[in-house]
């Protein structure tokens, strides 16, 4: 009994470490948000990098104030986010080096059909949000310090309401972006979420699109490369590759090309800036 | 209810047709959980006959220890492992965070408790039975320890048996060492988290309903094998 309990052990490690040894060659860990992983976005791109470069990225999916704090612990290679302000922060902290701008999509303000608020076919967000704190209609907040909550207290902060979660109208779910757009749909609350999110989500309920286009409503993401020089464990020379491919003619020419239902989610906009 | 119904036929046809993806998450939760399992028993299973059978200074406070962790919630070792293996913590240079093997560490440290408690109850009441006979034969509390491990074996099977099934039924620890990389750290529960927030419920139903179908076969199994070893032994 003990033998083959043994010999079973000794198969388990041979199948676990053929994984690990395979994983070994030439894989970068990225930590990204959960809205480029939900969005479809790296199932379509990462296929594309691996067989031009041979690179395998292990992505992390988590909020964007997760993905740096991971990122400031050395435990990711190289990051893909969304917080302008808490990017530049990382980089002026040494913990990351060469921001670039990759891409952008956009935020919407999402809602249930019934719209209490009335807000319907808007596109400035700090005056919808307003009227929501007004008629104090059912709102759900992120509340996970991600880069979608980091930027709905922007809006907030702009509208001049300070709301406080607790039983009434604001609730703060601490949760990803997903689980949110769930509750909301369970509770008809309102919510901000990003486009992409949005488009790849099924269990919208009575949920629909009130307020959008707008220009505070932009959402733009970075490469940034976790500092080596701070991180020896750091593979730096594949993280380049990866930093480098996203930002050339052809890795925005990918993401441009990625669509769900016809419809492009995100917008290259390095190519740009050059 | 149409979700519901939905979820079912989606589990069937998932089993039907074996696509690579869910057979690569089957595949990881099981090589996980079962060395998880399988780490702990050989730790656990002497541990708590050693408890069961010591006579010493603050035993009852090891056994009131052993009972509690029992309860450890999943994402605080997920936690203090993810703190422990990050590359800036005292394990970083062995750069095991975001690896399966930091997921069988984490599944470990939570089986072992519940392996090694219940062992202890098991092995305690054995011993309170016979205590008498194996004096007599002039066995010592030491030699005792693998004759009722042996003569326990079938209640320990089934101490084994909870200890796996609380390994392949945990996501919070695995979710936060293992980062639900697909492909590589992805198992039934973190890909049924994953499709909750997708907003997909009928996909994470029916990855749920695989997932008990596999703890169900993982269960039957043990329970074939004590049924022919019991008719084989007679």
């Amino acid at each position: 009994m003990t033998k083959t309990f043994l010999r079973l052990l000794a198969v388990l490690v041979v199948i676990a470490s053929a994984g690990a040894a395979r994983a070994a060659d030439r894989v970068i860990t990225l930590a990204s948000t959960t809205s480029t992983e939900q969005s479809g976005l790296f199932g379509y791109l990462l296929p594309i990098f691996s067989r031009d470069t041979g690179i395998t990225v292990h992505v992390v999916a988590v909020g964007t104030g997760q993905a740096l704090q991971i990122g400031s612990r050395g435990d990711a290679d190289a990051l893909l986010v969304h917080d302008r302000t808490g990017e530049e922060k990382f980089v002026a902290d040494g913990f990351g080096i060469d921001r670039r701008d990759v891409m952008h999509n956009d935020f919407v303000l999402v809602g249930p059909s019934a719209d209490p608020a009335r807000i319907r076919n808007g596109s400035d967000p700090v005056a919808a949000m307003a009227r929501i704190a007004a008629v104090e209609a059912p709102f759900a907040s992120r509340g996970d310090d991600s880069g979608t909550h980091r930027m709905e207290l922007r809006l907030w902060q702009i509208a001049g309401v300070h709301p406080v979660s607790g039983a009434g109208w604001y609730r703060s779910l601490g949760s990803g972006m997903g689980p949110t757009l769930n509750t909301a749909a369970a509770m008809e609350a309102y919510t901000l979420t990003d486009r992409a999110t949005w488009a790849n989500f099924k269990n919208r309920g009575s949920l629909v699109i009130l307020v959008q286009g707008g220009e505070r409503l932009l959402n733009p993401y970075s490469t940034i490369l976790v500092n080596p020089a701070r991180f020896p464990t750091v593979k730096a020379a594949e993280a380049k590759i990866w930093h480098d491919w996203l930002t050339s003619p052809h890795g925005q020419a990918v993401i441009a090309q990625y669509k769900i239902g016809g419809e492009q989610l995100f917008f290259p906009d390095y190519v740009k800036q050059r | 209810m149409t979700d519901l119904i939905a979820a079912f036929h989606l589990a069937v046809s998932l089993i039907l047709h074996v696509d690579r993806g869910l057979l690569e998450i089957v595949v990881l939760s099981l090589v996980v959980s079962l060395t998880a399992v399988a780490a702990a028993s050989v730790i656990g299973l002497p541990l708590g006959a050693a408890v069961a059978l010591g006579s010493f200074r603050g035993r009852q406070l090891v056994v009131l220890l052993l009972n509690s962790a029992m309860g450890l919630p999943p994402v605080v070792v997920g936690l203090l492992l993810y703190l422990l293996l990050s590359r800036s913590g005292p394990l970083g240079p062995f750069g095991l965070l975001f690896t399966p093997t930091a997921m069988v560490i984490a599944q470990t440290l939570l089986v072992l408790p519940i392996v090694a408690a219940l062992a202890r109850q098991v092995i305690e009441t054995l011993w309170e039975e016979y205590a008498e006979q194996l004096r007599s034969l002039g066995c010592s509390r030491h030699r005792a320890v693998p004759t009722l491990l042996w003569d326990a074996r079938y209640s320990l099977a089934t101490v084994v048996l909870a200890g796996f099934g609380r390994a392949i039924a945990e996501v919070g620890a695995v979710i936060i060492v293992g980062g639900n990389i697909g492909g590589f750290t992805r198992t039934m529960t973190t890909a049924i988290v994953l499709e909750t927030s997708r907003g997909d419920l009928p996909l994470a139903l029916a990855f749920g309903i695989v997932l008990i179908l596999l703890a169900t076969v993982v269960n039957g199994a043990s329970l074939c094998i004590t049924h022919l070893t019991r008719g084989g032994i007679g």
